[in-house]
């Protein structure tokens, strides 16, 4: 079983290098949108996007199955599409509108989906990683071979519950895997600045597998993620995951001014040499799998299906606020 | 003070041959049972498995329900009540022993950020059905990181709710109320009452709704409500008030949330006049909440203010004289009761 399939792009399969293509591209449409909508001042709250990071999200979620688990983070949108959520439910909302995932209760940053096993956007960094392991935790005792994966920013090293998660998950065999996506920047700070030591020396001392990859790669990434889920899924335990990769853009879209804390010269530079979407078009064009054509009526038929999607979100109602008191309870 | 205290029958069917358990055992019964009912239960904490917990209190369990189940954790309370919280999402219904509830400084993320939360964000999508017991109370002289009362922190977020039984009977009947329930709930053990407390419990399965509390005493010229430890303080204060010819009810809220305001209120109206009692601290606390519950709800009646009694305002200290100096007593009871009745 892979990911739920979306029916707006025809002929473009599951677990193939040209749907990894169509996901990419989706997020980022779906992310380029959001930007307009912010900027516009239609978007309530704070937009983190996720441009640049595409193969990170895709490379991993295609590895997975419909079943399998995300924990996700304030720079979600990604991951959340990969996994398998429909646009026009993510903009409503974000858009704070009551068609939205969550009602319009959780926003950009708690997109929650039990249908395609997204545990939800967590806000607080790190917040995420200790209900992956206990999602894993509840698949072993159960028997469902489902694996969990918990995406963080390289900022949550430096959160101590994420070293509890993994002694439990290692001590306890549990099928989960943490995926560090080093965008090199702990919102506003190098990380080298806030990181001691070797990242991958830190599942190390837990016995944790490593695995260093380029995030721009959504291929290798795929690949290792497979490995890695592959292990977990025959009861071999958690992994981990580096990923190195790059935000395209500010910590949120209203971070204009970033050159107090990253040179402009480095942003051009991954954005010209290093664009993830531009890489897996160029290699699926070169190994005669698409021709730009087939590319261009991908991006094409993408586009539309997040032009109606946000339509959509736009034309749905906002809650009624008599209902604000509702769902605090099950 | 005898080594137990008894307490009165709870509301159990007539006819009905009643054993006196002590408030561990009848948590360890409520446990067992939930454990036997619903193999989804499980129980994960610092030494719970073969050693029972310091306390004693699940002392059996993982030999009836084995170590998948009854499940020794690190000396990680975030790591595993985060791990609890993901795993009631997804299937399980775990149950969380936070050895000293002084512990939920170190859960507070898991419990207010998380678990609390979770299903509202969602838009009531996922579930986290889980119980986090904790203990509470003072007065074994183990100073200010291991014995606070700290019921009045989970009981301020919402999404959470929060149980602090008094008696065997209410512990047995609430804790597997909270087991069976949907959402996360803090639920508070008094760590003297373990051994000291003892009981009526019916053998039957029983629940106590989450949310009704209880009178513990009938009275008309006063009334004490009292939580947890302080419901035997506060019955003692009412014996010795009865001799001078004041006559006091004694109310046990047994939930702080959801809270039954409407038998606090009532009672009050009936009695015009009201002292809370509680072993959390004084500022900013339980005592304040219901306080201020009654005085909306019963002004009309009150003969004078609603006053309050809780845990003075210092960490917990160690030495024996000044740590009793920092808990309520009978005597605090009876003085202000007997002052308030102008007697």
């Amino acid at each position: 079983m892979a990911t739920a399939p979306n029916p707006a792009t025809t002929g473009v399969e599951a677990g193939t290098p040209l749907r990894m293509y169509r996901q990419m591209i989706a997020i980022r449409l779906f992310e380029e949108r959001v930007n307009d909508l912010y900027t516009r001042a239609l978007m309530p709250g704070l937009a983190h996007l996720y441009i640049g990071e595409e193969a990170v999200a895709v490379g991993i979620c295609e590895a997975l199955r419909a079943d399998d688990y995300i924990t996700s983070t304030h720079r979600g949108h990604g991951h959340c599409l990969a996994k398998g959520a429909a646009p026009h439910l993510m903009f409503a909302e974000l858009l704070g509108k009551e068609a939205g995932y969550c009602k319009g209760k959780g926003g950009s940053m708690h997109i929650a989906d039990p249908a395609t096993g997204n545990l939800g956007a967590n806000a607080i960094v790190g917040g995420g990683a200790a209900l992956a392991t206990g999602a894993a935790y509840a698949s072993k005792v159960l028997g469902q071979g489902r694996v969990a994966v918990c995406f963080f920013g390289e900022g949550a090293l430096g959160q101590g519950v994420l070293y509890e998660s993994m002694n439990l998950a290692q001590l306890w065999k549990l099928p989960v895997i943490y995926a560090c996506e080093n965008n090199l920047y702990n919102e506003y700070t190098h990380y080298s600045e806030t990181t001691a030591g070797d990242p991958v020396a830190r599942p190390a001392a837990f016995g944790l597998p490593a695995e260093t990859v380029d995030g721009q790669d959504v291929r290798a990434v795929h690949a290792a993620a497979s490995r890695m889920v592959e292990r977990a899924r025959r009861g071999d335990g958690p992994g981990f995951l580096l990923l190195n990769t790059y935000r395209f853009r500010g910590h949120h879209v209203g971070d204009i001014a970033r050159e107090y804390y990253r040179p402009k010269h480095e942003e051009q530079h991954w954005m010209a040499e290093r664009d993830p979407v531009a890489l897996h078009a160029a290699w699926l064009v070169s190994e005669g799998l698409a021709d730009q054509a087939m590319l261009d009526r991908i991006e094409k038929e993408v586009a539309a299906e997040m032009d109606a999607a946000v339509e959509f979100a736009q034309n749905a109602p906002y809650p009624d606020p008599q209902r604000v008191d509702e769902d605090v309870y099950a | 003070m005898p080594d137990t205290v008894a307490t009165g029958p709870g509301p159990a069917p007539s006819g009905t041959a009643l054993r006196e358990l002590t408030f561990g055992e009848a948590i360890r019964e409520a446990l067992a049972e939930e454990m036997r009912r619903d193999p989804r239960v499980v129980l994960l904490g610092e030494d719970v498995a073969e050693a029972g917990t310091p306390f004693k209190v699940v002392k059996g369990l993982v030999e009836e329900f084995g170590k998948d189940r009854v499940v020794d954790t690190p000396i990680s309370e975030a790591g595993f009540t985060g791990l609890a919280v993901g795993a009631a999402m997804t299937g399980l219904r775990p149950i969380v022993d936070i050895m000293f509830g002084d512990f939920l400084a170190l859960i507070m993320d898991q419990v207010v950020n998380q678990a609390a939360k979770i299903h509202y964000m969602s838009g009531g999508k996922w579930k986290v059905p889980m119980v986090i017991r904790a203990t509470m109370g003072a007065t074994r002289r183990s100073a200010a990181q291991h014995s606070q009362s700290l019921h009045a922190w989970p009981s301020h977020v919402p999404g959470l709710k929060v149980a602090i039984p008094s008696t065997p009977y209410d512990a047995k009947g609430l804790l597997k109320a909270a087991i069976r329930d949907d959402n996360p709930i803090v639920f508070f053990e008094d760590k003297i009452s373990y051994a000291k407390v003892k009981g009526p419990v019916p053998d039957e399965d029983y629940v106590i709704p989450l949310g009704v509390a209880d009178i513990k005493r009938e009275g008309r010229d006063i009334t004490l409500v009292a939580t947890s430890s302080m419901v035997q303080v506060a019955l003692g204060a009412a014996a010795m008030l009865e001799e001078i010819g004041i006559n006091a009810e004694v109310v046990d809220p047994r939930t702080t949330w959801p809270l039954d305001e409407k038998t606090l209120i009532e009672s009050v109206r009936k009695t015009s006049r009201c002292i809370v009692v509680d072993e959390g601290y004084y500022r900013y606390g339980i005592t304040g909440e219901i306080a201020s519950v009654i005085a909306e709800g019963a002004f009309y009646d009150l003969d004078g203010p609603v006053r309050r009694i809780g845990a003075r305002h210092v960490p917990v200290p160690f030495s024996p004289p000044l740590e009793d100096a920092t808990v309520p007593t009978e005597r605090d009871l009876f003085t202000m009761a007997r002052q308030m009745c102008n007697k």
